[in-house]
């Protein structure tokens, strides 16, 4: 188990590398001139020259990149082109947001799709089946911003308009501060993310319960004597999470680079708002880093998904022993 | 003798996109307490359907009738009653230990997690009942094993987890479904034996549903044989099996490959069982019987012998015994002096990440003689597949030579390589998995043409349909798809696709043991013409000794990637010289003698139970006194 983990996490840091050197690359490539972005149209020649001189853009590529991963390995991301500040300080004023936004988030999208998706296996072709499948296409089918605009419109600006406040626009209240303020700000954008992605899980889940249910194992379980609720949840359940933990470990790692829909209709000052601003700007450290980050966080959450799948399936385990 | 599970004119539908499957129709029987009662029938005969519904197992079915098990009706208990019958009163063993257990939860827990759903005891007491039921089931070091996953375990220790699981409540009666199926035969043998001392042990009842009459003719004390989701006959074990009064049990008996004189052909019953969809009116066996009178269009009543075997049957006398089928002369006869492939010393390892490599094959020397079956047999693992995949030159051995027809078969370059695809073909085990859904019978049967680009357009179908022929498949349906065709037809399929390139070997392995008993005869005695005809050599691979002593001249016995013993077919039969293969032998289904049965046929007025019993005036009725008065004259 310890050689499998050591394994992944070797190979992680190898997909990390790639990735660095290849958004380096397509900066360099792109004809977008940074110095001309930091002085602004009027400056001269002479200045730019020297900021590029300053930023080492003019040295060969190779060099440049040795001299990122040098200073990334002391933990010194560089400076951002537009405020100056820290990149490293800047982004990681922005993960405990975006982490809010996506553990609060999944909460709910597991709370809504898992039983939804459960409660159809199990009574396939009824009522209650459609419409849990409804309810996922609608799901799947609508724009985030329209959801997100229409949660907007429903529980802020129509109470808002009758003399009453729901919920706040936006922002963000750090959870240190008053948990309370920090869940009642969320709340809204938990539910739209919950509402966009429960439908695949309602999906996933009804069809792996329905593959279960249907499997020798279960009849055993049922010729036993043990009673439906059982059968349903700690022996068929069991066997339909794997895919589960895949695709939630999935979700979470791309999200944590940043849910940008969503905090850009909730004025949220997450990850994904900062890339925004960041690409649009032409911000070439912020990108990099915003880049790499989203890479850890994938890696890591793979990481976590393998080492939970050899956690819950016996014949992986002593795959991997 | 008390009556223990009573089951009066149970019927259960299924409802299905196709429309609605009568897999039981109106099927009474009684099990009695302490027997071992066998129900025998082949795939789509009813009878797993018919136990599982009996158990509320089968979701969506239709039930009617009664069954009664100790003074309760099961189809009529509430669910939750329904439940605490189930695994403590009455529990069930399933065909295949692997899927039937779950695979996440280690054996111990599954065993405790039984006791726990209908007792109230502790964790500790449990586990030590586990650990004890599973030592009485004989799992070497049991208290260790409890922790174990059920893919640890092989095959037949897996049975025996389920066995000790379905003994954990004492239960008065045991329903076994293909319980042995799935294994092979020497632990299939162990299996049965352990069910029978358990039985005596725990004095629990066995109801077992099996397709090989072999194995029931062992061990059970009544059988019901069943076809088309009806009743056939019912009686004691050796009544029906030894003196069958219903022609589909003398039909089942004789396409027995392990109840025939090798050499002689099997009699197949021809055609294919009816649709359960829309089961005929009068007996279901009508279409297929070699006894059928204008009467059987009507339903058949049931007959009571005084022996206690009841038939449902117009039939009076003994069942006829059709001749078996005229096979031409064999178009070539086999001789040591002309082996068609010569294996010397040949050895297959593969290497392992840690430790030994592993050996597959050891030190195999064997000739095949052109145009002699030589039959492979061993239990599953024991590299029978490697070898013949090696004979084929599909895989390269570590060392040794295999050579084909005089020439060796390594290092071949690609023309030569594709000669030899083209003269050594092969025949898969599993007629549902080797054949592409999606693709057309014609392309199937075709791809050799069309691979070694040696004809096309009209040409190919001309020649497909010549195979199609050939098999006996009707070559009308050559755009037709795989699953619009029965096991066997598909087995056909196969076998037309391997003919096509006319080859000089014929790998056949496992044909026929995923088909139905009247069909795997069917399938051998088309391979049998065929060799005749064409002058073919087979490598015949089966697990099952009874198979391979029917068709083969020659068998060679394989056990740990060796061969321990090679001789003609009477020889290892009758003269076996290894232990493995005495054990082997005596694990084979033994041969059922026939024998005149001395009995009563009783008059039906008296016997008849009313429902089955043509009404006066009924044209059967009718019928039937015409033809007892014509028997009366002459």
């Amino acid at each position: 188990m310890t050689r499998f983990i050591l394994s992944r996490i070797a190979f992680g840091v190898l997909v990390l590398f790639l990735l660095s050197v290849f958004v380096f690359m397509l900066f360099y490539v792109s004809p977008s001139d940074p110095a001309r972005i930091i002085a602004g149209d009027k400056a001269t020649e002479e200045l730019m020259a020297q900021i590029r001189t300053n930023l080492g853009l003019d040295r060969p590529i190779t060099e440049q990149y040795v001299t990122f991963i040098g200073n990334l390995l002391h933990g010194d991301l560089g400076y951002s082109y537009r405020s100056s500040m820290p990149v490293s300080e800047l982004v990681v004023s922005r993960i405990p947001v975006t982490m809010s936004l996506v553990f609060g988030g999944m909460v709910f999208w597991l709370a809504i799709g898992i039983p939804i998706g459960i409660v159809s296996a199990k009574h396939p072709g009824s009522v209650r089946d459609r419409l849990g499948q409804g309810f996922a296409i609608v799901g799947i089918s609508f724009p985030t911003f329209v959801l997100g605009m229409l949660a907007l419109y429903l529980l802020y600006f129509v109470p808002t308009k009758l003399g009453f406040t729901l919920f706040p626009p936006s922002g963000y209240v750090p959870f240190a501060e008053s948990p309370l303020q920090w869940a009642w700000h969320l709340l809204l954008p938990w539910l739209t993310l919950a509402l966009v992605v429960a439908a695949v899980y309602a999906r996933l889940t009804r069809g792996q319960m329905l593959e279960v249910l249907g499997q020798d194992y279960i009849r055993t379980a049922r010729a036993k004597g043990v009673d439906e609720r059982r059968v349903t949840y700690v022996h068929a359940f069991r066997s339909a999470m794997p895919p589960l933990v895949t695709q939630l470990g999935i979700d979470i790692g791309l999200m944590l680079g940043g849910v940008i829909v969503i905090e850009q209709v909730f004025g949220l000052l997450g990850v994904g708002s900062l890339a925004v601003t960041a690409v649009a700007m032409q911000d070439r450290p912020v990108v990099i880093a915003i880049v790499l980050l989203g890479g850890v966080f994938v890696v890591v959450s793979n990481l976590v998904v393998d080492t939970t799948y050899a956690l819950l399936d016996s014949r992986v385990r002593t795959a991997t022993r | 003798m008390t009556i223990l599970l009573d089951v009066r004119d149970l019927a259960v539908d299924i409802p299905t996109e196709d429309g609605t499957v009568h897999a039981v129709q109106h099927v009474s029987f009684a099990v009695n307490e302490g027997e071992f009662f066998g129900v025998v029938g082949e795939s789509g005969s009813g009878k797993s359907v018919m136990v599982q519904s009996i158990m509320g197992l089968v979701p969506g079915a239709r039930t009617s009738g009664s069954v009664l098990f100790r003074d309760r009706d099961l189809l009529s208990l509430a669910p939750e009653q329904l439940r605490s019958v189930r695994g403590r009163e009455i529990s069930m063993i399933f065909q295949d230990p692997l899927s039937s257990l779950h695979p996440q939860y280690t054996v111990g827990w599954q065993i405790v997690e039984q006791i726990q759903a209908h007792e109230k005891v502790s964790a500790k007491a449990a586990k030590a009942r586990a650990i004890d039921l599973l030592d009485r089931v004989r799992i070497p070091d049991a208290a260790a094993r409890f922790d174990a996953y059920p893919h640890q375990f092989s095959g037949g220790m897996r049975q025996r987890v389920m066995i000790a699981m379905g003994l954990s409540l004492g239960p008065a009666l045991i329903i076994a479904d293909e319980p042995t199926t799935a294994l092979d035969s020497t632990v299939q043998a162990q299996i049965l034996d352990l069910l029978g001392e358990m039985r005596s042990e725990f004095g629990t009842t066995v109801l077992m549903i099996s397709h090989d009459l072999g194995v029931l003719s062992r061990v059970a004390d009544r059988v019901m044989v069943m076809y088309g989701g009806r009743r056939m006959e019912l009686g004691a074990a050796d009544a029906v099996l030894c003196g069958p009064a219903h022609p589909y049990t003398a039909g089942l008996l004789r396409s027995s490959s392990f109840n025939r004189e090798p050499g002689t052909p099997l009699v197949p019953i021809g055609g294919r069982p009816p649709s359960l969809l829309a089961p005929p009116e009068g007996c279901a066996f009508r279409d297929r019987c070699p006894d059928a009178m204008a009467i059987c269009g009507s339903k058949p009543p049931v007959r009571h012998y005084d022996d206690g075997t009841e038939v449902a049957c117009w039939l009076e006398s003994t069942p006829v015994e059709p001749d078996p089928p005229v096979l031409p002369p064999p178009s070539l006869l086999a001789s040591p002096d002309d082996p068609i492939v010569k294996v010397d010393g040949l050895r297959l390892t593969f290497p392992q990440r840690r430790g030994e490599p592993r050996v597959v094959l050891d030190d195999i020397s064997l000739e095949v003689r052109r145009g002699e079956t030589l039959g492979l047999v061993g239990e599953s693992g024991c590299g029978k597949t490697t070898l013949a995949r090696a004979i084929a030159g599909l895989v390269a051995p570590t060392a040794g030579t295999v050579e084909f027809d005089g020439a060796p078969t390594a290092n071949l370059d690609r023309a030569q390589w594709r000669d030899l695809r083209r003269r050594v073909q092969l025949v898969f085990q599993d007629p549902f998995g080797s054949l592409n859904p999606r693709r057309r019978v014609g392309s199937i049967i075709g791809d050799p043409f069309r691979i070694h680009r040696l004809a096309s357009g009209a040409e190919r179908r001309a020649k497909v349909q010549e195979l199609m022929e050939l098999v006996g498949l009707n070559p009308e349906h050559y755009n037709r798809f795989p699953s619009q065709f029965s096991g066997g037809q598909r087995q056909r399929i196969g076998i037309a696709r391997a003919l096509a390139l006319n080859p000089e070997l014929v790998i056949l392995d496992e044909p026929v043991s995923a088909l139905d008993v009247s069909i795997q005869a069917q399938v051998l005695n088309l391979l049998d013409e065929l060799q005749r005809r064409l002058g073919l050599t087979y490598l015949f691979i089966s697990h099952d000794l009874a198979v391979v002593r029917h068709v083969c001249d020659r068998i060679a016995v394989m056990e740990g990637g060796r061969i321990v013993e090679l001789g003609t077919a009477d020889e290892v039969w009758n003269d076996p010289q290894q232990p493995f293969t005495r054990r082997l032998l005596a694990a084979a289904a033994p041969e059922i003698p026939r024998e005149p049965r001395d009995r009563i046929l009783l008059p039906l007025t008296v016997t008849g139970t009313g429902a089955q019993q043509p009404a006066a005036g009924h044209p059967a009725a009718q019928h039937l006194a015409d033809r007892v008065a014509l028997e009366v004259v002459s």
